[in-house]
């Protein structure tokens, strides 16, 4: 330990605590909030893999079966697994936030958080249904 | 239940000491005490030396928030029995500069709370023969909830943006700015919109919702900077697709 710093009577020294780098992993709830900033680098990834298929697609029938036959590789397969993975969670706990940003009232009252939340599930189960009615039905 | 608890207290003596220790005393653990009356009880009976705020003991001045075994808490409000058999670790608020013992220097978060105008702006003003602004109470619910606020400073404590960015301008002064954006007698939103819409301000926070979850009056700090979010994206993209003036 360093020397005690000189007193000042009407100035004392404050103690300034520093944050650890790993302030996150001691607490449950804080990991799971690291784990979904972290899922943004996931979605990314899927927008990239989309616009790689769409870029396929567009070059032509050759260029789009080498574009499935990468995708079905073990370690592409992975890595959407894990992606998948991350944007289910970042869409569930996303949805769960939803009611403490959107305050809708209908005749005058507050709709219950709940419903909001549930609205938001909702579309979701929908629009997956109708994308996926396009893709294998439609 | 046992008669007595432990309190571990952090002590900070700027001018004996680089950097705080902790100090044990015992305490009765009565139950209808809490954990204010134990470090009381220490002030009185075994240690005069001992720093610490507080002042109304039920929950309204919001002086005598500390760091509860890791937890920002009223101590007021906080009972020694729910800790039992203890320790009781207490701490300063944490994110803050420790002058002495379990005191912080609050010239911070004061000045952040000035900066958001937390009063009613009016434009103009009516004569006072006109009588009072009035309000129903479905405009009183608007912001009823963001009036809660005792200005405790347990949801800066909390907030780890807060820690590693103390630019942030923080959970309640920006709950407080909605409290009076939200008010049907104000016309202040927009002065306060130079302040809340900057990066320290709203799009700082990243939603860990820590704020909401340790606030004493359920005042919900991160709702409102996620609502005010919404807002101030709505506003631009109206701004970007709607013609001017529409």
């Amino acid at each position: 330990m360093n020397q005690p710093p000189p007193y000042r009577a009407f100035h004392p020294r404050w103690y300034r605590p520093r944050m650890s780098t790993w302030w996150w992993l001691k607490r449950r709830s804080h990991v799971a909030f690291i784990l979904r900033e972290l899922s943004s680098i996931f979605v990314a990834w899927f927008v990239i893999f989309f616009l790689l298929l769409v870029a396929a697609v567009s070059r032509g029938e050759i260029a789009y079966w080498e574009f499935l036959s990468w995708a079905a590789r073990p370690g592409t397969l992975l890595l959407n697994l894990v992606s998948l993975s991350f944007i289910v969670f970042h869409a569930v706990t996303w949805f769960n936030l939803t009611p403490q940003a959107l305050v809708v009232r209908l005749r005058g009252r507050r709709v219950p958080g709940p419903l909001i939340a549930a609205s938001n599930y909702a579309a979701w189960v929908l629009l997956s249904a109708l994308v996926a009615w396009l893709v294998l039905g439609g | 239940m046992a008669d007595h608890i432990t309190l571990q207290l952090a002590r900070y003596r700027p001018e004996a000491e680089v950097e705080p220790s902790f100090q044990e005393y015992e305490v009765p653990c009565r139950e209808d005490w809490v954990v204010l009356d134990g470090l009381n009880y220490v002030k009185d009976q075994l240690d005069g030396t001992l720093s610490y705020r507080w002042s109304c003991r039920m929950g309204i001045c919001g002086s005598c928030g500390m760091t509860v075994n890791g937890e920002p808490k009223l101590t007021c409000a906080t009972f020694l029995a729910d800790y039992a058999p203890g320790p009781v670790r207490v701490e300063p608020l944490r994110n803050f500069p420790v002058i002495r013992d379990l005191v912080v220097e609050l010239g911070d978060f004061m000045r952040k709370l000035t900066v958001v105008k937390p009063w009613i702006v009016r434009q103009v003003e009516q004569p006072l023969s006109e009588g009072e602004y009035r309000q129903t109470p479905a405009q009183m619910d608007q912001y009823h909830q963001f009036s809660m606020c005792i200005n405790c400073m347990l949801c800066y404590a909390a907030c780890p943006v807060y820690g590693l960015d103390p630019h942030f301008i923080g959970p309640a002064a920006i709950a407080l700015a909605q409290r009076y954006n939200l008010d049907s007698r104000d016309h202040g939103a927009a002065e306060r919109d130079d302040i809340l819409a900057q990066h320290e301000g709203i799009w700082s926070c990243t939603f860990v919702g820590d704020c909401t979850r340790v606030c004493p009056q359920n005042v919900d700090p991160a709702g409102a900077i996620q609502r005010y979010k919404v807002k101030a994206a709505t506003e631009w993209l109206k701004g970007f697709f709607l013609p001017r003036g529409a």
